[in-house]
């Protein structure tokens, strides 16, 4: 078999992969929603996943591991990933392979060629990584401690003494140069910067990581287009995350993986990583002589590399379309270097590196520059069950979507700007658009999560039962009335369906009761009264008089009310004998109402967000949650003498 | 192959493999299976200085009548037995006064400039190497202690005012408190003091039912102090049991009598032209709610800190020295 059918299998086989996992990360039990596959298990074997949330975390959480393996692997033996896995690389290939089939060669050799502007990718990355990382140079700089100036001062001196000594080697010379700045820059930003405001950290990889971006696609796009559940799903921010998708796969139609080529992060990683590697593609005829220029080598090439003159390495994603296109079969894959010659690198200048990184770097301090994670904190963000605190939540959240395929109820969606831009595409609760709010004995959006930006949680550590109890349950927000939207409470209609459906026990949501005269019902005068029933001057009126919550009020007062029962050609039956409690003749009596009005108790309200879901007012809900008095936070606490750790003695 | 090229061919594969091992072993060191705590558990400090402590013996309290505030700390603090009792020459003295709003000293909410100048005055008369004024205000900080008369006066008389920066807080949880668990609290000009002034105005408080020496504290707390509000009597009286302090001065010159805290208008206020200056703060509290006209039903907090033995509550037990 051609190893361009054996790699072509494989990409299949790893597409097919990527939309099964996407397809079966759902809560159910028909045949396709079968659990405990390892649906995250492509995320993990991304390294860029491991990379970026070790510069932010300090750790290598769980599965990541397997991105490990990936990069040892591509060390070795060049950029397979990119080639044979890469599902969002296989999707690429097969629409620019369509496209190109009505070129001429020509026209196909030519939007194959290597390119200067392949150096952006590496670019990105250095931008994503420095972003992601900058905070690791804290301690350099923190000038607080005891002989905090020390360090840079010394790293000055250093870099002044190279440049004197260096005066003939330019890379002592430029050393120096390099040490005395950074030195001088740590002691400025030391000095300028308590607290180092403008080293804030943040995990952006995820915007243009491209399995993520695969996974949130295909979850949050493709697979509710097409709805294989025969439901309806709705996802917010459609146009953004399917325009992005489409984006990317148009550009491969102008030119072959485009995005692989040009914008990909995790390519330029790979990129970086395969200099040195034992095995690459290359010329092997042994004297070079072999060849007849006819150029069909360039025909076919996914990376856009050159195999034919110097080949560009790094650019290589070892499709071996050259090998199989060469009619001399001088094209292989092989210990040693090609004949023509290869660069091993991305060419990039020091000056392009240094700016993608200082843009990187004061990307997040702009973003937070509003304080979002403190004071500038957004009410309406409410983060799913188990998410940590805002701010470690966005140095693991890698904006992949698994989350919110899972969620049974579908109130996970993903954000557009309500987190900042900085949470595009992270989880918020929407409890308008779920088929229902949070499930309270629901564990799903923290067992998916491949980077425990939600944290995987027992169900007994949610429900705060067992060992917990002491706990209490996970609490994501709190739920908080409107009065004046509230049906018993502006309207005198009766209602309380949140009360209702309020699923913790004891419910959050308390009544009270009130007996309130009906506008236009107050002013009626008795004409006539019999055993069961009062004939007076009704109006007409649209109230379900005789539905049981409505009330006669006589001369006895509204709590002395009789409860109407029925309604006949102007006669108001009531349960109770009308002529006992006072109702004569020429009285004046009243149409009262019994009206249960809610209240929240935030000792008890977990956040979530069934009353506001099932609140019958829906355009903008008479109830609503926001993130007040959620678990993750002690900033939000909302109750005096809560959330705080208990005193230990 | 030729020799050039098994050279090159085995210098490559140190480096590839080096690069995979790299990454393996890497990857293995900060492998971490164990998923983040949730929130990581503060450190906090276990309360702040007593500065009640070791005091000379000598009367307990003093009571001033008259209307000039400098005056009057002058011969309280005199029949007190004089500021050396209290400081020491080289001492370092911190003074809480109350600057809570950005408000003119004519509308008596904050701490009067007089009473800091005298005070300021006394303490460095008696050698003191540094005296701190501090608050943490309500209103924008710096704002209060200009419009207040309090910054200006402090200098003036050779205090030195510090402003609540963040770098001044740190997390204190209260042994056996409730609410001050893990509560940031202006402890920075306080770690190496020798001795803690509170100078209070006398007020009306809608909510506690008096604003006194004690509820002056409220001003060392940082944070979202103002879910306290919820538990105001438990908060004043954890308040009592956090800061023991050398010497309180209650201003009652003029009492803001309603309109409290804020007050606003001088027809708040009413002359009651006394001046208490004591070493128990809730026996100096107490003479204040009579001042005000309110009784102990009122004032739940000051029985609460009475029965937690954080005071006296029946200041006249004390024989407070009368300087008419």
């Amino acid at each position: 078999m051609r190893l361009v059918t054996i790699r072509r299998i494989t990409q299949g086989f790893f597409l097919v992969l990527m939309i099964g996992s996407c397809l079966v990360n759902r809560v159910g039990d028909r045949w396709y929603e079968l659990r405990g596959w390892p649906v995250s298990w492509l995320l993990e074997l991304d390294p860029l996943v491991g990379l970026a949330t070790v510069l932010t975390t300090g750790s290598l959480y769980k599965g990541l591991l397997w991105g490990t393996l990936t990069l040892a692997l591509t060390a070795l033996l060049g950029r397979f990933f990119c080639g044979w896995l890469c599902p969002l690389g296989t999707l690429q290939q097969m629409v620019g392979a369509w496209t190109d089939k009505g070129r001429r060669p020509k026209a196909r050799a030519y939007g194959r060629q290597s390119h200067p502007g392949q150096k952006i990718k590496y670019l990105l990355l250095t931008a994503l990584l420095t972003m992601a990382g900058v905070e690791l140079v804290c301690p350099l700089v923190d000038l607080s401690g005891q002989g905090g100036w020390i360090p840079p001062v010394a790293v000055i001196l250093a870099g002044i003494v190279l440049i004197r000594t260096g005066q003939k080697t330019p890379w002592k010379r430029s050393t120096g140069w390099a040490m005395a700045v950074a030195g001088s820059l740590c002691l400025m930003l030391g000095n300028l910067l308590p607290g180092n405001r403008l080293l804030a950290a943040g995990l952006q990889t995820g915007i243009l990581d491209p399995i993520p971006l695969v996974y949130r696609s295909v979850s949050l796009v493709v697979l509710p287009l097409i709805s294989p559940d025969g439901t309806f799903v709705v996802v917010t921010g459609g146009l953004l995350t399917g325009g992005v998708f489409v984006l990317v796969l148009a550009l491969s139609a102008w030119r072959p993986r485009f995005y692989c080529r040009y914008v990909c992060p995790l390519g330029a990683l790979l990129g970086l990583t395969v200099r040195w590697s034992v095995w690459r593609m290359g010329r092997q005829d042994k004297n070079g002589d072999a060849c007849t220029g006819c150029g069909r080598c360039d025909h076919h090439c996914e990376g856009a590399c050159d195999p034919a003159n110097e080949i560009q390495w790094a650019e290589c994603v070892l499709c071996y379309n050259c090998r199989d296109d060469c009619p001399e079969r001088i094209m292989g894959y092989s210990t040693r270097p090609s004949t023509t010659g290869e660069n091993p690198g991305p060419d990039l200048s020091r000056r392009a590196v240094l700016t993608a990184g200082a843009t990187g770097a004061i990307l997040l301090p702009l973003a937070r520059l509003g304080d979002p994670l403190g004071v500038g904190w957004r009410p309406d963000l409410v983060r799913p069950p188990g998410s940590l605190t805002e701010e470690a939540f966005l140095n693991r959240c890698i904006k992949c979507g698994l989350c919110m395929r899972v969620c049974p109820t579908n109130v996970i969606q993903p954000t557009v700007l309500e987190a900042g831009i900085e949470g595009l595409w992270t989880p918020r609760l929407d409890f308008r658009l779920g088929s229902s709010g949070c499930q309270h004995n629901c564990i799903a959006c923290g067992s998916v999560c491949p980077t425990a930006a939600i944290r995987p949680l027992a169900l007994e550590e949610r429900m705060g039962t067992a060992s917990f109890a002491d706990k209490g349950p996970v609490r994501i927000g709190t739920a908080f009335m409107d009065r004046g939207r509230c049906l018993p409470w502006a309207m005198g209609i009766p209602c309380i369906v949140c009360q209702e459906n309020c699923p913790v026990s004891p419910k959050a949501i308390t009544t009270r009761t009130i007996m309130e005269t009906v506008a236009g019902l107050d002013r009626l005068i008795v004409q006539q009264v019999s055993s069961r029933a009062v004939h007076l001057n009704l109006p007409f009126t649209r109230s379900p008089l005789a539905g049981g919550d409505y009330f006669l009020a006589g001369p006895a007062g509204p709590q002395n009310a009789l409860r109407i029962t029925g309604l006949q050609a102007g006669w108001i039956q009531v349960a109770g004998d009308p002529a006992g409690a006072g109702f004569r003749q020429q009285t004046p009596a009243a149409v009262v109402v019994r009206l249960q009005q809610p209240y929240v108790d935030p000792l008890h309200c977990i956040g979530c967000g069934v009353c506001q879901h099932e609140c019958p007012v829906r355009g903008r809900a008479a109830i609503r949650v926001t993130s007040e008095n959620e678990t993750r936070s002690r900033a939000h606490a909302l109750l005096a003498g809560t959330g705080l750790p208990h005193s230990k003695d | 192959m030729t020799d050039l090229n098994r050279r090159e061919f085995i210098h490559r594969s140190v480096k590839a493999g080096l690069v995979s091992a790299g990454a393996l072993g890497a990857g293995w060191w900060l492998h971490d299976t164990r998923p983040p705590a949730l929130e990581p558990l503060p450190q906090s400090l276990p309360g702040i200085p007593d500065f009640s402590g070791a005091l000379v013996e000598g009367p307990a309290m003093a009571i001033a009548k008259g209307t000039d505030r400098m005056d009057m700390a002058d011969r309280a603090l005199e029949a007190l037995g004089g500021i050396r009792r209290f400081v020491s020459p080289g001492h370092r003295v911190v003074i809480k006064v109350n600057a809570a709003f950005a408000s003119p000293p004519a509308i008596c909410a904050t701490s009067h400039p007089d009473l800091v100048t005298a005070v300021v005055t006394a303490c460095r008369a008696a050698g003191a190497s540094d005296v701190v004024v501090t608050d943490n205000p309500i209103n924008d900080p710096a704002s209060c202690f200009r419009l207040t008369g309090i910054g200006p006066a402090a200098e003036a008389a050779g205090g030195r005012v510090v402003l609540p920066t963040a770098d001044q807080f740190s997390r204190v949880t209260l042994s056996g408190a409730r609410l001050i668990r893990d509560w940031p609290v202006l402890i920075g000009p306080l770690a190496d003091a020798d001795c803690l002034i509170g100078l209070a105005p006398l007020k009306d408080h809608h909510r506690s039912g008096a604003s006194m020496t004690i509820k002056n504290w409220y001003g060392l707390l940082g944070g979202r102090r103002n879910v306290f509000h919820q538990d105001i009597h438990t908060i004043i009286t954890e308040l009592a049991a956090l800061v023991r302090p050398t010497l309180v001065i209650l201003d009652a010159v003029t009492a803001m009598i309603h309109n409290g805290p804020t007050g606003g208008s001088i027809s708040d206020l009413t002359r009651t032209n006394t001046l208490v200056a004591g070493v128990d703060q809730l026996a100096v509290d107490a003479m204040g709610a009579e001042l005000l006209g309110r009784d102990l039903s009122q004032l739940p907090h000051l029985r609460q800190s009475a029965d937690a033995g954080l005071g006296v509550l029946d200041y006249h037990t004390l024989n407070p020295v009368a300087v008419p």
